[in-house]
């Protein structure tokens, strides 16, 4: 058994737990709804072995080819993958609201989906400028953060569709929507998700600019990446002061969730596949 | 509404430090910021023309568009940005400032009745004996109690976490002294670059943007460049170069190995290993057996050199590849006749040093090796600013982290004798995270609840 049929085995345990998520949603099932979470528990734990099982493969490669796992763009996609689910379960346990995995696990699902069938998992020898200790520090705040944005997204998702309803006034709201978290809570996990990205980003481009500095002698220099980054930071910068301010709460802000998620994706996929820059290897 | 906030300089205060204008300020740097992404930065006139067409070249230039981040309007935005930082601080600093010079020590009846997080008992002991009981038991579970007397109530008041009331203000403040090493560094440092061919010294570096070379006041000299390639592959594992730095004919770092990832620093100076290349021309060690006699001499012949052999025989190398086909690096040779006619051309093989003997003719010869001497390129920083914008950093994790995962927890209880029974009243705010911080005081009452005996 190989660190890859390990991933195989993750990818089969989200598509299961996903569809007992969404089976939770019309079904109201609490047996159902513990099945999503035990699922989702284990698909992390054996994620979490495989990664640690690539980790100790790429150091019995000849050549010294051995290195923490979150170099390639591969790699990168099952990391956040499992940070997804990781800070899924963290908020789940605070929440307790089950219905938000079946907008958050999607993510985690996709994204292990994509990494499997197309992109290139065999373990490459690092080129000089990967090898450093920052690289690692700078990819797993960055995964965490980003993750701690898709749950955000997912329930801000979650928020607009129930809003929608709500505001239309059509009396008690039954149905997929009435086992959705009520709207205060959907924001309050919305802003605690993003007050923990946050840090997480701001660490993620901190050491991102230091291992930067290491490697070339200049901490910031407007590559695409690195804009993009702060672009992400700017959004939700913005997020977190129009919780204070009359008129951006509410609607506004979960936009301004996805806006910053769609940003971060940007960052993370569209500046290596449709922009050039410093960061190429990961494409 | 008062009079005194219409007046325009009150109007104008309020525009800077309000959260409106933070907001329109993130989020049109962010939206400005894509430009910058999208068109390259720093190009050539011509490339941008064929890009863009000659009228959106014109207008592109005259928005300086291609070093936006750079830009007027791009550095006004940022100025924009930092004025609004700093009066929202000046704004509201004093009353974050008042929690630590002037804690709220004695708790109203208001804060007893109203507050979220309450709870009373009563009891037949003295005020006394149980003032001090609780400030032990406060101590205990929370943190040591301020007890101020007052109206002959005793008044017990305990915090934690003052700290994260400022943790915005320090994120806030890291903002401005990052910008200020930025400054620092752009105004006091700068960025250059040198190639030092191997056993050669530089004491000077070429700066990115200009044209006079920067003295620096040492040299550095290359003893070795090398590259390691990952066994049985081309991908390159490590580029290193050996530097000595000399200083007024003095070694002050001998032969010091620096790679991508780990430069060399000397007085404020870094030189990071960036490139290498070929420096001037190569030569080979050529082994050549005079067919005849059995004689072996060995020469080191650079590319095109003539070079002459026994019996008035000459021979040059006219081309090198470090791969031959299949067969490794390969040389082409001429021999020239006493005569001066110039024979045709073979090739020898490193790998195969016996395959040109089979050739016949006067000389046979076998290529041992080709030494090309590199040059190890460098960039070169300095950056007087660099550990003020660390230092900034370090406080903005700190203070973004302060914000928001902890709070400023504060606890009142207030002991008060009324017709002969003693009355505990107790309430407890958090300025954010209310809900654990319920949970929280729901512990502490049970716990204050268990130090009150003979409970009335």
């Amino acid at each position: 058994m190989d660190s890859g049929q390990l991933f195989n085995f993750v990818t089969l345990g989200y598509f299961v737990a996903m569809v007992l998520f969404i089976a939770y949603l019309a079904t109201r099932s609490d047996t159902i709804a513990l099945g999503a979470r035990l699922v989702s528990v284990a698909g992390l734990a054996i994620q979490t072995l495989a990664i640690g099982m690539r980790w100790y493969e790429s150091y019995q490669m000849p050549g010294g080819v051995g290195h923490a796992p979150m170099s390639n763009l591969y790699e990168s996609v099952v990391f956040f993958a499992w940070s997804i689910v990781l800070i899924y379960l963290l908020i789940d346990i605070k929440y307790r609201q089950p219905s938000v995995g079946a907008f958050v696990i999607p993510f985690a699902f996709l994204a292990m989906t994509w990494a499997q069938l197309t992109l290139n998992t065999s373990i490459e020898p690092l080129v000089p400028a990967l090898q450093s200790n920052w690289l690692t520090y700078h990819v797993i705040s960055c995964f965490l953060g980003y993750a701690a944005f898709a749950v955000a997204c997912g329930v801000s998702i979650m928020y607009l569709i129930k809003i929608g309803k709500e505001e239309k006034g059509e009396g008690p709201i039954g149905g997929i929507l009435g086992i959705f978290p009520s709207v205060r809570v959907l924001d309050e996990i919305n802003y605690n998700a993003i007050m923990i990205g946050f840090p997480l980003l701001t660490i993620g481009i901190v050491t991102g600019a230091a291992w930067a500095n290491y490697a070339w002698g200049t901490y910031w220099s407007w590559d695409p990446k690195e804009t993009w980054s702060l672009i992400v930071w700017f959004v939700y910068a913005a997020f977190l002061h129009a919780r204070f301010t009359r008129g951006w709460v509410g609607r506004r802000a979960a936009w301004l969730s996805i806006i910053g998620f769609a940003a971060t994706i940007f960052c993370y996929l569209g500046v290596n596949l449709v922009l050039s820059g410093l960061h190429s290897y990961g494409g | 509404m008062n009079a005194k906030k219409t007046s325009a300089p009150d109007r104008i205060w309020d525009f800077f430090c309000s959260l409106k204008l933070t907001i329109f300020n993130l989020l049109s740097l962010s939206i400005t910021s894509i430009i910058g992404t999208v068109i390259q930065q720093g190009g050539s006139a011509e490339e941008y023309i064929k890009e863009y067409g000659t009228a959106n070249y014109q207008l592109f230039k005259k928005l300086q568009f291609f070093d936006m981040y750079h830009s007027w309007w791009f550095v006004g935005l940022l100025g924009l940005f930092s004025v609004n930082l700093i009066c929202c601080s000046i704004k509201n600093f004093p009353r974050v400032w008042k929690f630590v010079v002037a804690p709220m020590l004695i708790a109203g009846d208001g804060t007893f009745k109203n507050s979220a997080n309450k709870a009373e008992f009563s009891t037949k002991e003295s005020a006394k004996t149980l003032t001090s009981r609780l400030a032990e038991e406060l101590q205990k579970i929370f943190t040591k109690p301020i007890l101020t007397e007052a109206d002959g109530k005793q008044n017990l008041f305990a915090q934690k976490g003052i700290y994260s009331r400022f943790g915005a203000y320090m994120t806030h403040l890291s903002i401005l002294i990052i910008m200020l090493g930025a400054v620092i560094g752009t105004v006091w440092g700068y960025k250059a670059y040198v190639n030092i061919a191997e056993g050669t010294e530089v004491s000077q570096v070429w700066p990115r943007n200009g044209n006079q070379p920067i003295d620096l006041g040492f040299s550095v000299r290359c003893d070795k460049f090398e590259v390691e390639f990952y066994q049985g592959t081309q991908r390159p594992k490590e580029y290193r170069s050996l530097l000595t730095v000399t200083e007024n004919g003095k070694i002050v770092i001998d032969k010091q190995k620096i790679v991508v990832n780990r430069p060399l620093s000397y007085k404020g100076i870094t030189f990071y290993q960036s490139s290498y290349g070929p420096a001037g021309t190569g030569s080979f060690e050529i082994e050549v057996t005079d067919n005849k006699s059995g004689e072996k001499l060995t020469v080191n012949p650079a590319q095109g050199k003539k070079v002459a052999l026994p019996k008035g025989f000459a021979f040059s190398v006219d081309d090198f590849v470090p791969s031959y086909q299949s067969f490794g690096p390969a040389a082409k040779l001429h021999v020239d006749a006493p005569d001066g006619t110039h024979r045709t051309p073979f090739v020898i093989l490193q790998n195969h040093p016996q395959f040109d003997a089979r050739r016949g003719g006067d000389f046979s010869f076998a290529l041992k090796g080709y030494k090309q001497p590199q040059y190890t390129g460098l960039q070169v920083a300095k950056d007087p600013g660099v550990w003020v914008v660390w230092f900034g950093c370090f406080l903005m994790i700190f203070g973004s982290m302060s914000a928001f995962f902890f709070s400023h927890r504060r606890i009142w209880i207030r002991i008060s004798e009324e017709k002969g029974k003693t009355l505990v009243q107790m309430a407890a705010s958090a300025h954010r995270n209310q809900p654990a911080f319920a949970d929280k005081f729901e512990e502490f009452k049970k716990q204050i609840a268990n130090t009150i005996d003979n409970k009335a």
